[in-house]
């Protein structure tokens, strides 16, 4: 059972940091960023080929470079999505975004596929130790993940509460048009919105690396769906109800895959959480934080 | 019009038995697929809601055929019972998700979509999973016979496949002037108004979902006893989100411009596989044409956002309406 939570809050900590990119775009531009789950595929690669190129055990240097790789270059390719896929169709009717971003998906997946259509290695640069705590049975990596995805999510808040730029994006949540006539570069604002959101996404994508020990060109699209499940749980466009709700499926997925007959079917679980949460609380647990624009 | 139709239509019976008969099958998956492109077309291009989880229905008909038909129930039952079978699930499924915006409304279906690929993967004693099911060495399976014709090639299928597209463009050409249409296009283009004029929107919501999966099911119907094998693998997401592409690539709500969108989409690939082709993408583009497809799909959103046939909306602007 414990074990079970553990395993829980490590995948929630996943979900979390992707539901947070879903979540600030929501925010900000009220479109779901429908290729969000790509950007977490393309940091897990971006971070298993540089590891690749580097002794086996290479230390945490090694794996401290990794994450801000993966990150620079998730964050990078989500700035460079929206030029060229969303900025564009901004002013057109809503299902317009959408299909670009279906496109965009397709395009990115079969990028990697067609260079690697196979499942990549992912190097584990540090030695894992488990170690018992009790009764209880504890990954090391698994206590990395918690604690880094709780960090970033930290600096992430600090970054939205505190900074200027962080006003600023709030500012430009809250109405755009508005923001631009107090003289906020809204465009700017929107750029760093997409490149953390990215950069968040790609350093979940290294965690799920780590995690699993390889990385796929398919392999956003499952987590990419769960971590939606997740920002939706917590109300869409809310920063701390992305968190929450990324722990919060992480542990009922895991609890729940001990009821289940067949390991498969907790896939479902997250679809059917999705569902009844969009049915009985259509704004997430913590409330929907934009204002409904007409 | 005429002799272009014609031709197509004597085109199978040319090719057969050439080394091009396998053009036949291709134009035979076509129409397949132009079904349910068509299915597509009255929820996404009629009503304006986007159903990314559209493979589900077409899953659920080919599974109810190929179920009964190893159990000997003749394919003109089975069809009726897939298209039952398709439209019972949807609109049930349909009441409660029809109060969601949007985007949420698409997420829902792509949810269900794959709750039900899930689960014909994992229902092991009902579904086979994963190994799915062959309707080829069952001896139960009754032989498929039109007025005491059978129904086996390529060629048998390609006119049963676009006996029913013909239907289902009736249908849908029909509907596109009916009241329930012009009730459906006016939630398109301003649900807010549409409502203030008393159209009831659940229920033309619920009745196009209903619809389209029949024409699903019809789809599935076919595809069970012309494959004679089903498995989950056929169903994915990424097979729902062609069939909108192939429906926004035509333009939404043109029946013609649909029809384009799937002969194009389905058609690319194939003319890249073939020898004439080669020289140009080398081996690896076959496997490129999710990328081309990803990159059109952008391309045509930034730039051709209605589609390359797009429907005819400005009727009531040049005032012959």
């Amino acid at each position: 059972m414990a074990e079970q939570l553990l395993n829980g809050l490590t995948l929630g900590g996943i979900y979390a940091l992707i539901a947070l990119g879903y979540t600030m775009v929501y925010g900000v531009l009220l479109m779901i960023n429908f290729a969000h789950s790509e950007l977490f595929m393309w940091g897990g690669v971006a971070g298993a080929l540089f590891l690749g190129i580097l002794p086996a055990n290479a230390g945490a240097g090694a794996l401290a470079a990794a994450f801000v790789l993966a990150m620079g270059a998730s964050g990078v390719l989500a700035v460079f999505l929206d030029r060229v896929a969303y900025a564009p169709v901004r002013r057109s009717p809503r299902l317009t975004p959408l299909i670009s971003a279906i496109g965009a998906s397709l395009f990115l997946q079969n990028l990697v596929f067609l260079w690697r259509d196979s499942q990549m290695a992912f190097p584990q640069p540090l030695a894992v130790r488990s170690f018992h705590c009790g009764p209880l049975a504890v990954n090391g990596l698994q206590l990395f993940i918690i604690g880094g995805s709780v960090a970033l999510m930290g600096a992430l808040t600090f970054f939205v509460r505190r900074t200027k730029m962080g006003k600023a994006m709030r500012a430009v949540a809250q109405d755009a048009d508005t923001a631009e006539l107090m003289g906020i570069p809204v465009n700017r604002v929107i750029a760093l919105t997409f490149f953390i959101g990215g950069a968040l996404g790609g350093a979940a994508g290294v965690m799920n690396g780590l995690y699993y020990g390889s990385v796929k060109y398919n392999m956003g699209f499952l987590p990419g769906v769960k971590a939606f499940t997740a920002a939706v749980l917590g109300g869409i466009g809310n920063l701390p109800g992305a968190m929450l709700g990324g722990f919060l499926l992480g542990v009922l997925e895991a609890l729940g895959a001990g009821f289940l007959p067949e390991p498969e079917w907790k896939d479902v679980f997250a679809f059917a959480v999705l569902i009844l949460v969009l049915l009985l609380r259509p704004s997430g647990l913590l409330g929907e934080n934009t204002s409904e624009k007409v | 019009m005429g002799v272009a139709a014609a031709a197509f239509l004597a085109a199978p019976l040319v090719l057969q038995g050439t080394s091009w008969a396998f053009v036949v099958r291709i134009l035979a998956l076509m129409g397949l697929y132009g079904l349910l492109a068509l299915g597509v077309n009255l929820v996404l291009g009629y009503v304006g809601l986007l159903d990314l989880g559209f493979m589900a229905f077409y899953a659920i008909g080919a599974y109810t055929t190929a179920l009964l038909s190893l159990r000997g129930v003749s394919f003109w039952l089975c069809l009726p019972a897939s298209v039952l079978a398709a439209v019972a699930v949807r609109t049930l499924l349909g009441w409660p998700v029809l109060r969601l915006r949007g985007d949420y409304l698409s997420i829902v279906t792509l949810g269900f979509g794959e709750i039900t690929r899930i689960a014909l993967n994992n229902w092991d004693s009902l579904t086979n999973g994963p190994k799915g099911l062959s309707l080829l060495s069952s001896a139960a399976v009754p032989p498929l016979r039109l007025f005491g014709f059978g129904i086996r090639t390529n060629t048998h299928f390609f006119y049963l496949i676009y006996a029913l597209l013909a239907l289902g463009i009736l249908v849908s050409a029909r509907l596109n002037r009916s009241r329930i249409g012009r009730a459906w296009m006016a939630l398109r283009d301003d649900e807010l108004a549409a409502r203030a004029m008393g159209i009831n929107a659940p229920r033309l919501k619920n009745l196009a979902f209903g619809l389209s999966a029949g024409f699903a099911g019809v789809a599935g119907a076919i595809f069970a006893r012309w494959e004679n094998f089903v498995t989950p693998e056929s169903f994915t997401f990424w097979e729902s989100a062609l069939l909108v592409a192939m429906v926004v690539l035509g333009g939404m709500g043109s029946l013609p411009g649909v029809l384009l969108g799937v002969a194009l989409i389905l058609g690319l690939p194939e003319v890249l596989r073939s020898d004439v082709f080669r020289w140009i993408g080398g081996a690896q583009a076959v496997n490129a044409r999710y990328l081309v497809f990803g990159a059109i799909l952008v391309a045509m959103a930034i730039f051709r956002p209605q589609g390359l046939w797009p429907r005819n909306v400005d009727r009531l602007s040049s005032g012959d309406e």
